[in-house]
């Protein structure tokens, strides 16, 4: 089992990135399929629970289907048509784009998913302020509004119910949202002064240069895993290339 | 606040008290050099050490009074560490100084545990770690222990005083409850609405020259308790709801053993126990407002008048003439600009008269003493009135049972004295109350019976 979970989140960002560099510069099923073996083979090792790899992954496989329908009803038009109503057009060329994108949204969407989930945001913070040198107070501020994304749904929750208390929860229902809405939004606010107000009292933003309590280490398994990106998008467009399918896209 | 002259030397511990509106937070926050010199006006000066409390930040720790609001970061460790990150203390020094202060404040958790798995009581200890390891000469707390449960006030007040003990800061609190303080503290200060200073010297001396007088004022003096109503004639008394075999929580998933119990009319429940017992849960689904888990909240026909046995399906409209909820923030539910349409919500939905509507809001505004306050925007408030402000607007529409969610939190002696007198009015007179409360005295001076979730 390959350990992903401790190594620094910039990396996996960084590998997800590198990967679909590679794949958007082309459009093929070749390409696509190629990375996606690749990629698939390595999950396979990362041990992920499978329960929590298809729940996770399973807004990846609504939208690849949805997206290739889309490309299959409206998609290029070219030879040989199968089917035809107002704008739909099913025809040779569409089909192919369609399989090249459903290949595409899942080898480009997987590996997105599967690195994300074990990024916790704390160390991804510590990586991207230690090792991209992104400002401090962007990141950190960033960090602590994460935190406050809970407190957020359970206020949400409590307007709700508070409205329905109040008498003005049976009509009228997109004008509540939008009130609603607002409220949460005030509520936030108050929420966000108090606490910048104990950032600040903790010395934040001061003119002191701030130090961290934890490295954000980066060493060979970070290397590696920015390599593991780059060897499966040489390999796609090496492949893709042989057989003839690659296509630049904006040629 | 303006006109303050005030010298703490170091080391001493000071409690400060105050009507509210004379200006306890603002100071508090000027002395941890969080008041931006952008954000309103002032004059004389303010010196910490000697010097300006904004150049000088990490001599000065802050606790505020709302403990999710101070929890920054996700793992224990790193909110402790947080203040010493932005101080510029080096790595290795950083992790025994973590160490050392959540000792120093009792609190035994991993260093990764997630911070929103705390407690209060908890939280307010983390926040107290947090600015202890800064080292700071000087600790404010701006009510520190207001949101607790009573274990929560001793855990965090205890801590504070161990802290002063083991490094000689130098303490400033504000708070209501002069009894958590009084013993532990060598000054009480006393500011007056206006300004200045109303009263300054050693807790014994200050509290029995003055004790009057400040209770009278709304400070919360033992020597001194408020008033407590009388009670009259109740009357007749029959079961409006009953919760049967019932299962509350939230996302289902139920806290406690089923429970049951009949909710009987001209009768105050109260329901206590430490926080994250699930009181309010419990008050919610009783209230209507939260679906049970398991077995069901029936409503008699007399209070159902037709609409059904389980208030959960009632419509948002029938419940305002049956349950009226108050919810432990009343800015949750807060929804229009002014005070008197605020009031006027109810009736509206009722689709009441004008002339009705008039009648019963400005009856409220009286009764609640918030007629002067009638085109004040509800937000603009103070904490006493915003509560006073929605008991009354569930009251708009008469429901015959009203559930409370911790109804004197942040009161001072006088609108915690009125509320109580209101609301044992209320049950005279046969409604149902049902109030979540911390209060010891609220509930002694209201409650017929009391629930206890562990």
């Amino acid at each position: 089992m390959i350990p992903i979970a401790a190594v620094n989140p910039v990396a996996k960002l960084g590998a997800g990135l590198i990967v679909s560099l590679f794949l958007i510069v082309t459009i093929d099923w070749v390409s696509a399929s190629t990375a996606l073996v690749l990629e698939l083979a390595i999950i396979a090792f990362l041990g992920i629970e499978p329960r929590r790899f298809w729940l996770r992954t399973l807004p990846v496989w609504i939208a690849a289907p949805l997206t290739a329908l889309t490309i299959l009803l409206y998609g290029r038009y070219e030879g040989e048509v199968y089917f035809e109503f107002l704008l739909i057009r099913i025809s040779d060329g569409s089909i192919e784009l369609a399989l090249a994108t459903f290949l595409r949204v899942l080898a480009i969407g997987l590996p997105a998913v599967v690195l994300f989930i074990s990024i916790d945001p704390t160390d991804f913070a510590d990586g991207l302020a230690q090792r991209l040198r992104l400002p401090d107070r962007f990141v950190l501020g960033a960090l602590a509004a994460v935190r406050m994304v809970g407190l957020f749904v359970e206020d949400w929750r409590s307007l709700e119910r508070a409205r329905r208390a109040r008498g003005v929860a049976d009509r009228g229902r997109i004008r509540r949202l939008f009130g609603q809405a607002f409220a949460l939004l005030v509520l936030s606010i108050r929420r966000g002064s108090k606490l910048s107000i104990a950032m600040e009292a903790r010395g934040f933003g001061g003119s002191t240069s701030r130090t961290w309590a934890r490295e954000s280490r980066w060493g060979g398994a970070e290397w590696l895993t920015l390599l593991v990106g780059v060897a499966i998008g040489i390999a796609a467009t090496v492949v893709a290339v042989l057989t003839g399918s690659w296509n630049l896209i904006v040629s | 606040m303006r006109g303050l002259d005030l010298r703490i030397e170091p080391g001493e511990r000071v409690l400060i008290l105050g009507e509210s509106g004379a200006g306890k937070s603002t100071f508090l926050h000027a002395l941890a050099g969080v008041v931006g010199d952008d954000e309103g006006e002032s004059e004389g000066s303010l010196l910490v050490d000697g010097q300006h409390p904004a150049s000088i930040r990490g001599r000065t720790g802050l606790v505020i009074q709302d403990p999710d609001s101070q929890v920054i970061l996700e793992r224990v460790g790193d909110d402790v560490a947080f203040g010493c990150e932005n101080l510029g203390v080096p790595r290795d020094e950083i992790w025994p100084r973590v160490r050392h202060s959540l000792d120093q404040v009792g609190l035994d958790v991993a260093l990764d545990r997630n911070t929103s798995a705390l407690s209060g009581g908890q939280k307010q200890r983390l926040a107290l770690a947090g600015v202890l390891a800064m080292r700071p000469g000087l600790i404010v707390l701006d009510e520190p222990t207001a949101n607790l449960d009573p274990e929560g006030v001793t855990e965090v007040r205890d801590a504070v005083i161990r802290v002063a003990e083991a490094t000689g800061a130098t303490i400033v609190v504000v708070e209501h409850r002069v009894s958590v303080w009084s013993d532990v503290v060598d000054r009480i200060v006393v500011l007056a609405a206006g300004g200045g200073v109303i009263a300054d010297g050693a807790p014994a001396e200050v509290l029995s020259r003055q004790g009057e007088e400040l209770a009278a004022r709304g400070v919360w003096i033992p020597q001194f308790p408020p008033p407590r109503p009388q009670r009259s004639v109740r009357a007749e008394q029959h079961t409006l709801l009953t919760a049967d075999r019932l299962a509350f929580g939230r996302a289902n998933k139920a806290i406690g053993i089923p429970f049951d119990h009949e909710i009987l009319s001209s009768h105050a429940l109260a329901i206590t126990g430490p926080n994250g017992a699930g009181k309010s849960t419990l008050a919610l689904t009783l209230g209507g407002l939260l679906a049970p888990v398991d077995g069901a909240v029936v409503a008699n026909p007399a209070l159902a008048k037709g609409a059904g046995v389980h208030p959960i399906r009632w419509k948002s409209r029938e419940l305002l003439t049956r349950i009226g909820t108050v919810f432990q923030d009343p800015e949750h539910q807060l929804l229009t600009s002014t005070v008197r349409a605020e009031l006027e919500v109810g009736p509206r939905a009722l689709k009441l008269s004008a002339a009705e509507t008039s009648d019963r809001v400005d009856e409220l505004l009286t009764r609640l003493r918030l007629d002067r306050l009638a085109e004040a925007n509800p937000f603009t408030l103070s904490g006493g009135e915003k509560r006073r402000l929605s008991v009354a607007t569930a009251l708009a529409t008469r429901p015959p049972v009203l559930v409370l969610d911790e109804p004197t939190f942040g009161q001072d002696s006088r609108t915690w004295s009125e509320l109580l007198a209101f609301l044992a009015q209320l049950v005279d007179d046969g409604s149902s109350v049902i109030a979540v409360s911390h209060d010891r005295e609220f509930v002694d001076a209201l409650a017929d019976s009391t629930v206890v979730l562990t």
